[in-house]
């Protein structure tokens, strides 16, 4: 290689540090400002030029966030429907994605486009811009809205981009395993429970993860349905701060905080996961 | 008798593959078949939520030309999304670019871009409130360095700007699926290519984009939808403010159904209309991409 090339490769590669550690400032430094905000004084969080560090951290910035709101009943609220949730999405996608991937039946194709056209237009499922107003109607028929059920029941009966992920890896098992239990006289639940199961264990990992993110973040859903405070989960709750006339930052930074951080350790923990399930998710069918 | 018994096989699959799948039918039907016909019936009615639903035919839509709120609602849905996804793909690009390279520490630049997708939304909604107020954010200390004074979510000039800031928090997370597409690329062709003498530009247009134009195409017609529907920052950070800057429709949508003395009916046939908008928009995408997207087929 000449020396040309090797002195453009590396201002080439010079320049990429330089902009993914620009991209990446730019997504920590909100995070940073996030904590070191909860640990200040008012007084501090009005100084100019700000601190960079709390001069002396006000750890009980973190007692009052929790006592401003039922912080600790909308965690376990949110932590209860998340939980629910991932039980019923790994009950029900996985059966779902088998029927539509190792099981083959007349019209199974035309089926399955329902599921890729519900992941195109609605795109998040079940409660989004576009069904809100029925849905709501629907529930508060029944006499579910301001319980947990609207929450927790549709994901016992699947979701498009659980059923789409859990799909594609089931197709890329290696068919002739199930027609040889077939063989042996096995039926297709059998197969599917003793089989392959096992074998999806991996993708399953990514659909409990996600589902049980995604319960917990979830906005939309909790803001149609439940209208009870004592109700609430974190996500609703939280913006009970800034409803409030005079914002408390630092008490706010705090409770977002306590949000945040349990999830960067959860993510840090399964990166894994998340990664493959972003890479999973974009594998074209 | 060989075709009889291959028939029953066929029938007993096609039932163990509907029993296996019938939860998905049931939930198709209840929350999107049935969101769908209410509204479409609903929309056609004036109906507050109480009482019996009063038909009054294409009402609903010939108001939402008079309704200047709503014109607004729609405009600033439109300027938000030609805006968040052009600026999402373009970082998105340049972030698999230059992750690409022979980085050492590329798993600590993967973990940083990937992490604010898996962040509740809400919460960093609530974060960048904070980070952009206007006299003690992080933000504005910083342009102030250089002598810049912005009122982010005050100024409906740039309210809706910020706003798109905010959404390219989520960009790491498609630059690492631009990442995993580039990285398949045959290196044959780079190869040919430096034998021919293209330099590093002309790998790009000729190579690189063309081969990852269907990854492309997927996330412009994903970020079209999610801009489409964009609600929640609007709903937590600045409540459509200032000065309807950044009323969204789907923030405007919510408000009649469950603020303004609920109105279902007309809440109901804008929601027909953004569906229709996106369906239409999402079908030319499909449609035109085939005069850009790169299928594998042909090459």
């Amino acid at each position: 290689m000449s020396l040309e090339n090797t002195l453009k490769a590396r201002v080439n590669k010079a320049l990429s540090r330089f902009f993914l550690i620009l991209v990446c400032t730019c997504f920590i430094l909100p995070l940073y400002w996030m904590i070191i905000s909860a640990l200040k004084t008012p007084e501090e969080l009005a100084l100019f030029p700000p601190t960079l560090i709390a001069k002396k951290p006000q750890w009980v910035n973190f007692k009052e966030a929790v006592n401003f709101i039922p912080f600790f009943r909308y965690f376990l609220n949110t932590g209860f429907i998340a939980v629910m949730t991932c039980f019923g999405s790994l009950l029900s996608n996985f059966v779902i994605a088998y029927g539509f991937s190792r099981v083959k039946w007349p019209g199974r194709d035309v089926v399955f486009y329902t599921v890729l056209a519900s992941i195109f237009i609605f795109l998040s499922f079940p409660v989004n811009t576009l069904t809100m107003v029925p849905l709501f109607k629907f529930f508060a028929g029944i006499g579910w809205v301001n319980s947990y059920l609207p929450l927790i029941l549709p994901a016992f009966f699947g979701n498009p981009f659980f059923i789409f992920l859990i799909r594609q890896f089931l197709n890329q098992i290696n068919f002739s395993i199930s027609e040889a239990a077939h063989i042996d006289g096995a039926s297709e639940f059998t197969i599917m429970r003793k089989v392959i199961l096992p074998l999806a264990k991996p993708c399953l990992g990514v659909t409990a993860i996600m589902s049980l993110i995604n319960a917990w973040n979830d906005f939309m859903g909790p803001l149609i349905y439940l209208h009870e405070e004592s109700k609430y989960t974190l996500s609703i709750g939280l913006t009970q701060y800034s409803s409030a006339h005079d914002v408390e930052w630092n008490l706010l930074m705090a409770a977002a905080s306590l949000v945040v951080i349990p999830e960067i350790f959860i993510f840090l923990f399964f990166q894994k996961y998340f990664v493959e399930g972003i890479s999973m998710g974009s594998v074209k069918s | 008798m060989v075709n009889g018994l291959a028939s029953r096989k066929k029938r007993a699959a096609l039932i163990t593959g509907l029993v296996m799948i019938s939860p998905w039918l049931v939930n198709m039907l209840l929350m999107i078949v049935y969101p769908t016909l209410y509204n479409l019936g609903i929309g056609m009615t004036h109906y507050s939520g109480m009482g019996t639903p009063k038909w009054i035919g294409f009402d609903n839509y010939t108001f939402m030309f008079k309704d200047k709120l709503y014109g607004k609602s729609l405009y600033n849905t439109i300027y938000y999304t030609l805006l968040a996804v052009p600026i999402g793909v373009c970082t998105a690009m340049l972030l698999a670019l230059a992750m690409n390279r022979k980085l050492k520490e590329i798993a600590l630049y993967r973990a940083i871009l990937a992490l604010p997708s898996v962040l509740p939304l809400f919460a960093l909604a609530l974060v960048f409130m904070w980070v952009m107020n206007p006299r003690y954010g992080i933000l504005n200390i910083m342009l102030g360095l250089a002598g810049i004074h912005v009122d982010w979510l005050g100024d409906p000039r740039w309210a809706k700007f910020s706003l798109v800031l905010l959404s390219q928090l989520g960009a790491g997370q498609y630059g690492l699926i631009f990442l995993a597409a580039m990285r398949g690329i045959s290196p044959d062709l780079y190869d040919a290519a430096s034998i021919d003498g293209a330099n590093g530009i002309q790998k790009f247009w000729r190579i690189t984009f063309p081969m990852m134009t269907p990854i492309i195409l997927y996330d412009v017609i994903v970020g079209v939808g999610f801009g489409l529907q964009v609600f929640m920052q609007a709903y937590i950070m600045t409540q459509g403010g200032p000065a309807n800057a950044t009323m969204f429709n789907a923030l405007y949508i919510y408000n009649n159904a469950f603020r303004y003395g609920s109105s279902i009916g007309y809440a109901a046939a804008m929601s027909n209309v953004l569906f229709f908008i996106n369906v239409v928009v999402a079908v030319v995408i499909f449609k035109t991409s085939k005069y850009w997207v790169y299928e594998e087929t042909n090459g």
